[in-house]
């Protein structure tokens, strides 16, 4: 048997990527320029790290010497030279990082204003949501009202009257009298409390969790009271 | 300035008519021109309280649709030259009234009258609606006890929702009047105290009118109780809460059980 098995030649395999790298541009006075890198570098240590750096150096005319004197000084700062653009082919030697040609400013270009969008975006939707944190009544709720508010604490002013509803995704505060329901923390927040200068409500609830009339303490009606979860368990005591 | 004053409750049974009848009497008696509209279509009661029942033609109905003009339904008080009744239609229903129709007609009551007077039916539906839609402002017919209290905490809260007023961003001039207040029962603690009622419905009061049998009388002889016997209790009490509406500044009088020897010992009726 003499089998012949034909030689594989492994294939190079090569494909095309691009990625997306810093560009730093130094300026005359290189010194100078350093400084500014150096003072960068103080401010946030890390910002370089591992970040892929490209120099364009087309605002400078520098000697082959010239650019490995750079390169090395930025490499004594931990900024590694993934290779250079705007230097001409002549003055490029091996023992210095590759020349790239057709590079783009548009990659970096748009991630960056993208990412201050986006950063703008959130800063604007935190805002959006730290503003109506609560709602404010003024005036009393009556029966057949019903207020809901699952974003944030309700705080009123007046009484809530009986048949009245107040449904909160967090705390409820009455400065009158409680007659009707309230309902806090609803949208399974379990920290909401219950708090009324005059406790004769009709229901009491939280995150769930309820008492009716029936089961709050007569010892407790008409004075100021909170209710809060124990676990599984609502309280509700009086206030001071 | 014409003034659309509601007369409503929420709960039947309070009052609301009567009421309306001895206000809107008493304040043409004082020499305002005044039209008092029944809005308790199908079950209209303003016509008998006012004693103006053989006299109806046409009615709110008959001029919201256009059948019948307005000066052919009002009809005038015997008594009063200045008080004119606008009835509702006791064939028909609710669903009759539109709202394009009853914005017309006060509209142009407004330009004869200086107070218009909406006698509402109970409860919170299109009649009610419509009976407080144009108002300015708002008697809340109250009884010192614990539904009527609610029902009027309900309609309050449709006042300041409901109406154009509201709706405009306006408010609407509120005032409670306590009904059937009965000062025996009130002093052995069975009803709300006076106290309570205002503290429920953080309004102000406009006036306390006792439970008497004036008012029953004058009702069922067809004359409102200011008219009938103006030197009753329950009238002088209508009185001055007109004349709190007309702007004055008048004592509340809580009303006290008067009882003379005699009658505290014969006041007992055997069962």
């Amino acid at each position: 048997m003499n089998a012949v098995t034909p030689q594989t030649r492994q294939l190079v395999r090569m494909r095309g990527r691009s990625y997306v790298a810093f560009v730093f541009s130094p300026v005359v006075p290189v010194a100078g320029w350093l400084e500014e890198v150096d003072a960068t570098l103080a401010r946030s240590p890390g910002f370089f790290v591992g970040k892929p750096v490209v120099l364009d150096l087309s605002a400078l005319e520098l000697s082959s010497s010239g650019i490995t004197h750079l390169v090395s000084s930025l490499e004594q700062r931990n900024i590694r030279v993934l290779g250079l653009e705007g230097v001409d082919e002549n003055h490029v030697t091996t023992s210095m990082p590759p020349l790239l040609t057709g590079g783009r400013n548009t990659m970096l270009a748009e991630t960056a204003p993208k990412e201050t969008r986006e950063m703008r975006e959130a800063a604007k939707d935190a805002l959006k949501k730290a503003k109506p944190a609560s709602l404010l009544i003024e005036t009393p709720v009556r029966s057949g009202q019903s207020v809901v508010f699952t974003e944030g604490d309700v705080t009123v002013l007046g009484s809530v009257g009986s048949g009245a509803e107040i449904v909160a995704g967090g705390s409820i505060h009455v400065y009158g009298t409680l007659r009707g329901r309230a309902m806090a923390g609803i949208e399974g927040n379990a920290s909401a409390r219950i708090f009324c200068q005059k406790i004769e409500a009709e229901l009491l609830a939280i995150d769930g969790f309820y008492q009716t009339a029936e089961d709050i303490s007569d010892a407790l009606r008409h004075r100021p009271a909170q209710a809060w979860l124990a676990g599984d368990v609502m309280r509700i005591e009086a206030l001071n | 300035m014409a003034k659309v004053l509601v007369v409503t409750s929420g709960k039947g049974g309070v009052g609301k008519t009567t009421s309306t009848a001895a206000l809107g009497a008493a304040l043409a008696q004082m020499g305002q021109r005044v039209v008092v509209i029944d809005f308790d279509v199908g079950l209209r009661n303003l016509d008998l309280v006012l004693g103006a029942e053989r006299r109806v033609v046409f009615d709110l109905i008959n001029v919201v649709q256009g059948v019948a003009k307005l000066q052919q339904a009002l009809i005038r008080d015997k008594r009063l030259e200045n008080l004119w009744l606008l009835p509702a239609s006791q064939t028909r229903d609710k669903d009759a009234l539109t709202e394009e129709g009853v914005s017309r007609i006060i509209a142009e009551l407004r330009t004869r009258f200086d107070w218009i007077l909406c006698d509402s039916p109970a409860g919170i539906e299109r009649g009610a609606m419509l009976a407080m839609r144009y108002a300015d402002a708002a008697v809340i017919v109250t009884n010192p006890e614990v539904s009527s209290v609610r029902d009027s905490d309900r309609i309050i809260g449709m006042l300041d929702s409901k109406t154009v007023k509201a709706e405009r961003g306006e408010m609407v001039e509120k005032h409670i009047l306590i009904t059937r207040y009965d000062p025996g029962r009130a002093a052995r603690g069975e009803m709300l105290s006076i106290d309570d009622i205002l503290e429920i419905l953080a309004t102000p009061l406009l006036g306390i009118i006792p439970e008497s049998q004036d008012v029953l009388k004058a009702s069922n002889v067809g004359s409102p109780v200011t008219l009938h016997n103006a030197d009753s209790a329950p009238a002088r009490a209508y009185i001055d809460a007109v004349s709190r509406l007309l702007g004055d500044t008048i004592a509340m009088i809580v009303p006290t059980e008067r009882k003379g020897f005699m009658s505290r010992l014969l006041g007992r009726k055997a069962a």
